[in-house]
């Protein structure tokens, strides 16, 4: 593949749940072009931001169904792939990073184990090997006795110590895209930009993308090259991230203007009026 | 001791466990609350600040230690709270998802407290309870979960409100929230501090929620008060401490030096 090519076409995509009170759709028909770059996509709950991400890896709960006109990763067709091509891609090409380790890691496997087996699945690698190189990971992920977190248990981490396991892990398959649905949220401030500073750090080592999920309109702003903003769904406006500040969409702008600022004078906050015609 | 203060606080100490498990929780925290002001307290996950506004709500656990000297408006606290003293300081809690009982109707909710504290006219209250955080009628007979995030924390905040207290502790209250529901909470906040005459103590990680609450704030770290100051000083980007600058810098997203990394990869 030529570096030039988009990484990830998504053309029309529809994400709709059946429930006993009849269909709601989540998402309404987002398309975007990914190349190798880091893409926020930022929204409210409900905006249908974390549906898009898990609908790209297949991992929709059982009542969703998908529709799209075209959905390609890297000249395959997602649509029609088969099981175990989806499978083959996901967790090795694509990988994803969920809102907090304590639920994402298996909490009766040491943390070693859980990224051996990583190696061993991904990477056709003897126990031994698969050791060594989980090692070289954790330090890879600045922790500092890799020993000792190789033994340890889920529980015994720490937000960030755990959040940096499980980068560890998703970046075992050298995977071409990553997809990160508010990994940082669970974490303590000073953490997070800590675990942002590996992240981008192993991206660009790697060359891969990332599409990065987040409420944080901000966080999103400063630390990815592009945003796409969602309300009810949709993809209401597409920035660069420098250019947030100069949002049109009414609805940006509303939630740009909405947060309390630390050098504000500390009167009312401008509230969000929501119009009808943003859903149209 | 000045009159002006709400809560004063010297030299809390308070400690889980015993003997090699103790966990010295909170360190030799001192502060004072202006009455009719608000409070900031800020720290990162285990810097003793949640516990801090549990001795005070009265909410540790019987075996917890506490030592040094809380007062509420010139009068000791002490652990045995009698219930004028309970109903004069009330807590809003940052979860609206497990803070509301969720068999209960809305009209339980508030009716609750306002019967413990063996007041009159309920029916009445309730109804004013629900107008004061912007909420109508119709809410009285729903469940929690019939109601929105932001819904729930006004409910939240109108139990807290019902007794009539005169200090509301704020444990994280919008940080479960949507950025356009917590302007519309903070403002809700302000408006009752104002008519109602309160003093808050605002618990938050967030340093742009508190400098737009607070008119000062104590920075904690580690069970210690590594700092006090007032607004001004925050606002200004005058903080001394280098923790508390770390937290201002983290609070306004990711940056690199140019060196590459985020100063707090240092």
């Amino acid at each position: 593949m030529k570096r030039r090519d988009p990484l990830l076409i998504v053309d029309g995509l529809r994400v709709t749940f059946d429930t006993p009170r009849g269909p709601v759709a989540a998402v309404r028909d987002v398309s975007f072009v990914l190349g190798r770059e880091k893409l926020g996509i930022v929204g409210e709950s409900g905006s249908g931001k974390s549906q898009t991400g898990r609908a790209l890896l297949g991992l929709l709960a059982r009542n969703g169904r998908m529709a799209a006109r075209q959905l390609a990763f890297d000249n395959v067709d997602l649509l029609r792939a088969g099981e175990g091509e989806r499978r083959a891609l996901r967790g090795g090409r694509i990988s994803m990073i969920l809102q907090d380790p304590k639920f994402s890691l298996n909490p009766v496997m040491t943390v070693g184990e859980q990224i051996v087996e990583a190696f061993r699945v991904h990477a056709n690698v003897s126990r031994r090997e698969a050791r060594l190189r989980a090692l070289a990971m954790l330090e890879a992920v600045h922790i500092r006795e890799p020993g000792h977190v190789f033994d340890a248990w889920p529980h015994e981490l720490s937000g960030g110590m755990g959040q940096r396991v499980m980068i560890a892990i998703m970046m075992v398959p050298e995977p071409d895209l990553l997809i990160a649905d508010e990994p940082t949220s669970a974490l303590d401030v000073t953490v997070r930009l800590q675990v942002l500073a590996l992240l981008d750090d192993m991206l660009a080592r790697r060359g891969a993308a990332l599409i990065f999920i987040s409420h944080d309109l901000n966080l999103v702003g400063s630390f990815c090259d592009r945003v796409l903003v969602m309300y009810a769904g949709r993809v209401v406006e597409t920035l660069r991230a420098d250019e947030l500040q100069s949002a049109r969409h009414p609805y940006t702008r509303g939630l740009l203007a909405c947060q309390p600022r630390v050098d504000g004078d500390g009167s009312d906050l401008p509230t969000l009026d929501r119009d009808p015609a943003w859903l149209r | 001791m000045s009159r002006a203060s709400a809560i004063e606080i010297a030299g809390l100490d308070v400690t889980f466990g015993r003997g090699r498990r103790a966990f010295r929780a909170v360190r030799d925290a001192s502060f004072s609350v202006t009455a009719g002001s608000s409070f900031g307290l800020v720290g990162e996950s285990g810097s003793g600040k949640t516990t801090v506004l549990r001795a005070l709500a009265g909410l540790l656990p019987p075996a917890a230690r506490i030592r040094g000297e809380m007062r509420l408006h010139g009068e000791p606290l002490r652990p045995a709270r009698s219930r004028p003293l309970r109903r004069r300081l009330q807590m809003v809690f940052q979860d609206p998802y497990g803070s509301l009982h969720p068999r209960h109707t809305v009209d339980r909710i508030l009716g609750e407290p306002a019967r413990v504290h063996g007041l009159d006219s309920i029916d009445r209250r309730i109804v004013d309870a629900l107008a004061d955080v912007g909420l109508d009628a119709s809410f009285r007979f729903r469940f929690p979960h019939q109601l929105s995030g932001g819904q729930r924390q006004r409910i939240a905040i109108a139990r807290a409100l019902i007794i009539e207290p005169a200090i509301v502790l704020l444990d994280e209250p919008t940080s479960a929230l949507d950025v356009s529901v917590q302007a519309e909470i903070l403002n809700l906040l302000q408006r009752l501090r104002r008519e109602h005459a309160l003093t808050f103590v605002l618990v938050s990680h967030d340093l742009a929620v508190v400098s737009h609450m607070c008119e000062a704030l104590a920075v904690m770290r580690a069970g210690e008060v590594i700092e006090n100051a007032g607004v001004e000083t925050l606002r200004a980007d005058a903080l001394r401490h280098e923790y508390s600058r770390e937290l201002l810098q983290a609070a306004q997203g990711y940056r690199t030096t140019p060196a590459g990394m985020p100063p707090a990869e240092r």
